[in-house]
C-alpha cells in the first residue's frame, strides 16, 4: 500500500471519529459528576457512647466487632439486639458456640420473642440436660469447629435469603481463630452482596478481624479488668462484680474516613442496680 | 333458578382426579376380591377398545393398553367433597343429591357472580379446576336442571318456561340414572322395559301421554315421571349442613420407596387440597399426613392394631417406626449429607414393621395456603423422619381455618414473610437439629439454664402489640435510659476445672481449655444458690466471680472475668461462663 492509500485511510478514520465525537462525549461522564453512592441508613447500637463514636450501625452493610474474652463483645451484641427488638424489628442470632445466656439477654432488654436463636453444634439438648444434673460432661465432646462453622455459614445464607430481619448476628467469638480464618473471603463478599440494598444490619462477633475489606465498620473492643484493690484487706464475699469498663476503638469505617478514635463506656451487671 | 353439577362416570373421574396423567389412557375400575374382580366402570378410551363393565379382570387384561385401577372409597369421597366445595363456593344452599350430583339454589347469586350464563360457565370452570370434569345445567326447577345436566354434556342453560322443549330429546333412561343398585335398579329396569314396549323412548313421548291413562297403568309413579319429563315438577331443596372436611388420598398399586416419587404425589394432593380450600376462602394451619406402610412379609402383624395412629401432640415429636429389635429406625440415611439435595431412601432392613401407619402432623404458626411451601415443608420433614417402610397409601388432611389478614402497616418495621420464614426455619432445623432454632422462653425458676426453646413466629400476636403501645412514646429516650448490661457468655457444657483453694477461696484454676486457666487476681463470692430440693433434680451451688490472669496469653488480653461454680451436691468445680 502506498503513502496515498495510508493517508486516505487515516483521513477516513479521523473523519469517522470527528463524526462520532458528540456521541462519545455524551457517553462519558466526568468523575466530578459520578453518582455518589447514597450513605447507608444508620441504626442505634443501644449504647450512646458507641453511637457517638460510629454514628450507629450501618444498614445493608457488614459490621465486625472484635475482641478477646471479657472485652465486652457480648455486652455490645446484646445491647444492639435490645435496641433492634425495641424498634420492633425481628433479629436472628447465629450462635456458633451456643453461648448465649437468655437471662443476660432478657436483662439487657432483648425482647426474646423477636429473636431467632440458631444454636449451632451437635445435638445439645440432651447434653444440656445431663450437664444441669451433674456437670458430668467435659468439653472433650465439643463438636468440631469446622462442623459448627459450616452450620453457621449455611444458616446465615438461609436467613439472608429469607429476608425481613432487621439484624442478623454471626457469633464467632469462641471459634478457634484458625477455623474462623478458614472462612473464604468469597463467603464474606457473598454475605455483603446479599445484605446490600436491604434494611438488614449484618454483624459478626469475632476474636480478630477476618472479613477483610468486606466489612464497612470494624470495632475493636477491650476492657480493663485489673481488680487488685486491697484483696488482702477485704474478704471475697465483700466484693461484688458491678461493672465492666469497655474500651471501644473504631478501627475502620468506610462511611466516615477519619483517624482511629476510641471511646470508653461502662456496662453494669444486672444485679448492680 | 337452580344449577346442577353432574359428574358422568364418577368412579373413573374420581380415579383420574388422583392420577391426572392417565386421562389420555384407557382406564377401567375394578371391584371385588381377587380373583373374582370385575370391571365396574370404564372411560371412553377403554370403551372404544371393547372394554365394558361386567368383564372380569382376566378378560380385561387381554387389552394390553388398558390401565386397571381398584375402586377406592377414599378417592370417591375426595371427589365428592371437591364437588361440594365447588357448589358451596357459589351458594350456601346446596343439596347433596347423589354421590355424583349436586344441586345449587342460585337465588340472589346474579348480583355476586354475574348473569346466569356467566355463573354456569364459572361453575364449570371451578369444577374443572378441582379436577372434576362435570356437566352443568341451570333451570327454573331442580329436577329440570338435574335431568338436563344428566342428559346434556358441557354447559346447558334452560330459560324459564322452556323446560319441556329442551328436555324432550332426552331418552327415558335419564329419569332412572340415579337408581343404580338393588331393588331400585330392578324396578327402574322394569319401568324402562314397559315404556319401551309402549314405544315411549324419549321424554317428549312420555310428556305427551294422557295423564289419566298413564296413572291407570303406572300409578302415581307414572305421573311423577311425566311431570319430570315435562319439566314441571316442583320441590324444595334439602340443603346439607356445611361439613368442612378437607382430605385427599391416593392408593398406590406399587409401593413407593423413594422420597422423590412421593413428592410428586404429595404435590398433586396438596394442589387439590389448596384449590378446595381456596374455593371456600379458607387456609390451613395444620396438615396431617398419614402414610400406610406395606407389611413387608405380607402377613398381618400382631402389633398392627396396637400401634396404629400413635402420634404425639408435641410439635417436635414424631412417630418412630420401630424394628423388631426395638431400635429406632427413623434416622436419615448416613450417605445423604446434604439435606437439600439428598434423595432420602426410606430405609427398612427386612424386618416386619410394628406399625402399619406413619403419621406426621405439620403445624404451622399462621394460616397458609401455598401448596409449594407445604410440599417443601413435608419434604424436609420426611427427609428428617423417613417412614421406614414402603408406602402403599397416602392420606392428607388439612384443618381449615380462616386466612390471616394480609394487610401490613405502612410504617411498621419489615418482618420476615411467614411462608418464607417457615421454610427457612425448617431448613435450619434440618441443619442444626430440631429444637435448636427458635425463640427463647424463660421459665419461672432460678435453676441455671431455666429456659426452653419455642417456635419462632414473625407475626407478633395482638397482646404483644398492646404491650408495645404501652412503651414510652419516644423510643430514643428509652434507648438513652437503657444502659449497657454486662452479659454472661456461657460454656455449654460447663468446663470442668481443677481449683486450688486457700482458706476456702480459689486462688488458682486449671482447665482443659487452655485459654481458661491461671492465677485468680480478684474474686467475689461465694454466692450460694439452691433449689428444687423437693424434686429428684435438686441443685445447690456456690458461685464465684473471678478475674483470671493467664500468662500464656498476650499481655493485652490475658485477664478475663469468669463465673466459677462449685457444685455442692455432685462435687467438683466448673467454669460456667465468661463475663463478656
Amino acid at each position: 500500500m502506498g503513502p496515498v492509500g495510508r493517508s486516505s485511510i487515516a483521513c477516513f478514520v479521523q473523519s469517522a471519529i470527528v463524526n462520532q465525537k458528540p456521541a462519545i462525549e455524551s457517553s462519558i461522564v466526568p468523575a466530578s459528576r459520578l453518582e455518589i453512592r447514597p450513605s447507608p441508613q444508620m441504626a442505634s447500637s443501644g449504647i450512646a457512647a458507641l453511637d457517638a463514636l460510629t454514628g450507629g450501625l450501618p444498614r445493608g452493610c457488614l459490621t465486625e466487632i472484635c475482641g478477646a474474652a471479657s472485652s465486652g463483645r457480648t455486652t455490645v451484641l446484646l445491647s444492639t439486639l435490645a435496641a433492634a427488638t425495641r424498634r420492633g424489628e425481628f433479629c436472628a442470632l447465629v450462635d456458633a458456640s451456643d453461648a448465649l445466656d437468655p437471662h443476660s439477654a432478657a436483662a439487657a432488654g432483648v425482647k426474646l420473642k423477636r429473636l431467632l436463636w440458631v444454636r449451632c453444634g451437635e445435638n445439645s439438648t440432651q447434653r444440656h440436660r445431663d450437664t444441669e444434673k451433674n456437670f458430668s460432661k467435659t468439653n472433650s465432646d465439643q463438636p468440631k469447629a469446622e462442623q459448627r462453622l459450616e452450620q453457621v455459614l449455611r444458616a446465615t445464607d438461609l436467613l439472608l435469603e429469607s429476608g425481613g430481619f432487621g439484624l442478623i448476628v454471626l457469633d464467632l467469638a469462641d471459634l478457634p481463630l484458625p477455623s474462623a480464618r478458614r472462612i473464604p473471603l468469597t463467603t464474606w463478599f457473598r454475605f455483603r452482596r446479599a445484605v446490600e440494598h436491604t434494611p438488614t444490619i449484618l454483624v459478626a462477633i469475632e476474636p480478630q478481624p477476618i472479613a477483610g475489606s468486606c466489612s464497612s465498620l470494624l470495632l475493636q473492643l477491650g476492657s480493663q479488668n485489673h481488680r487488685e484493690e486491697a484483696m488482702e484487706k477485704v474478704p471475697a464475699h465483700a466484693h461484688l462484680l458491678t461493672e465492666l469498663q469497655i474500651h471501644a476503638e473504631l478501627v475502620r469505617s468506610r462511611l466516615d474516613r477519619k483517624p482511629v478514635r476510641s471511646v470508653m463506656f461502662v456496662a453494669q451487671t444486672a444485679w448492680a442496680g | 333458578m337452580f344449577a346442577c353439577i353432574y359428574v358422568p362416570n364418577f368412579l373413573v373421574v374420581a380415579a383420574l382426579r388422583a392420577e391426572p396423567d392417565l386421562r389420555a389412557c384407557a382406564v377401567a375400575i375394578l371391584e371385588g376380591k381377587p380373583p373374582l374382580e370385575k370391571i365396574i366402570a370404564v372411560n371412553k378410551q377403554a370403551a372404544t377398545r371393547g372394554i365394558a363393565p361386567g368383564m372380569t379382570k382376566a378378560q380385561a387384561e387381554l387389552c394390553t393398553e388398558l390401565t386397571l385401577r381398584p375402586r377406592s372409597s377414599w378417592q370417591e369421597s375426595a371427589a365428592h367433597a371437591a364437588l361440594l366445595d365447588c357448589a358451596q363456593s357459589f351458594s350456601p344452599c346446596v343439596e347433596d343429591t347423589a354421590r355424583d350430583t349436586v344441586l345449587i339454589d342460585l337465588a340472589g347469586m346474579e348480583s355476586l357472580f354475574g348473569s346466569l350464563p356467566e355463573i354456569c360457565r364459572a361453575i364449570f370452570d371451578c369444577a374443572g379446576a378441582l379436577g372434576v370434569h362435570a356437566h352443568v345445567a341451570i333451570a327454573s326447577n331442580p329436577d329440570a336442571a338435574l335431568l338436563s345436566a344428566r342428559g346434556f354434556p358441557g354447559v346447558t342453560l334452560i330459560p324459564a318456561g322452556k323446560e319441556a322443549e329442551q328436555l324432550d330429546s332426552l331418552p327415558v333412561e335419564v329419569l332412572f340414572a340415579d337408581r343404580l343398585e338393588g331393588d331400585e335398579k330392578k324396578e327402574a329396569d322394569s319401568l324402562v322395559e314397559t315404556l319401551d314396549r309402549w314405544g315411549i323412548r324419549d321424554l317428549h313421548a312420555l310428556a305427551a301421554l294422557p295423564e289419566v291413562a298413564l296413572s291407570e297403568r303406572l300409578g302415581q309413579e307414572g305421573l311423577r315421571l311425566q311431570k319430570l319429563a315435562r319439566g314441571t315438577a316442583s320441590r324444595t331443596l334439602g340443603p346439607i349442613e356445611e361439613l368442612l372436611v378437607f382430605e385427599e388420598a391416593i392408593e398406590l398399586e406399587h409401593p413407593i420407596v423413594l422420597l422423590e416419587p412421593l413428592a410428586f404425589l404429595l404435590n398433586r394432593l396438596l394442589e387439590q387440597l389448596c384449590t378446595r380450600l381456596a374455593s371456600r376462602a379458607l387456609a390451613t394451619q395444620e396438615l396431617r399426613l398419614t402414610l400406610e406402610l406395606s407389611n413387608l412379609t405380607g402377613v398381618e402383624d400382631e402389633f398392627e392394631n396396637a400401634g396404629i395412629d400413635s402420634e404425639s401432640d408435641d410439635t417436635s415429636s414424631h412417630t418412630v417406626i420401630l424394628s423388631r429389635d426395638g431400635a429406632s429406625r427413623s434416622e436419615a440415611p448416613a450417605e445423604s449429607k446434604d439435606p437439600y439435595l439428598r434423595q432420602s431412601i426410606l430405609q427398612w432392613n427386612g424386618h416386619r414393621p410394628r406399625q402399619s401407619k406413619f403419621v406426621r402432623t405439620l403445624r404451622l404458626p399462621l394460616p397458609m395456603l401455598d401448596s409449594k411451601i407445604f410440599l417443601k415443608l413435608l419434604q424436609l420433614d420426611l427427609s428428617a423422619h423417613p417412614p421406614g417402610a414402603p408406602i402403599v397409601k397416602i392420606h392428607l388432611a388439612a384443618e381449615p381455618v380462616r386466612p390471616r389478614p394480609a394487610q401490613g402497616g405502612l410504617f411498621h418495621p419489615p418482618s420476615p414473610e411467614p411462608e418464607k420464614l417457615e421454610l427457612t426455619l425448617a431448613r435450619i432445623a434440618g441443619l442444626v437439629g430440631e429444637q435448636k432454632a427458635g425463640a427463647v422462653e424463660l421459665l419461672d425458676t432460678h435453676r441455671p439454664e431455666g429456659f426452653r426453646m419455642q417456635r419462632f413466629v414473625s407475626e407478633v400476636p395482638p397482646k404483644i402489640s398492646r404491650e408495645k403501645n404501652a412503651e414510652p412514646a419516644n423510643p430514643k429516650a428509652a434507648e438513652e435510659n437503657q444502659s449497657a448490661v454486662t452479659a454472661l457468655r456461657r460454656f455449654r457444657p460447663p468446663l470442668r476445672a481443677r481449683v486450688t483453694l486457700e482458706n476456702g477461696q480459689p486462688v488458682h484454676l486449671v482447665c482443659q481449655k487452655k485459654d481458661v486457666q491461671g492465677h485468680v487476681l480478684w474474686k467475689a463470692g461465694p454466692w450460694r444458690f439452691s433449689g428444687d430440693w423437693w424434686e429428684r433434680e435438686a441443685w445447690a451451688r456456690d458461685e464465684w466471680d473471678v478475674a483470671l490472669q493467664n500468662d500464656a496469653l498476650p499481655h493485652n488480653s490475658n485477664i478475663a472475668l469468669y463465673r466459677l461454680v462449685h457444685d455442692l451436691l455432685g462435687g467438683g468445680w466448673f467454669v460456667e461462663g465468661t463475663y463478656d
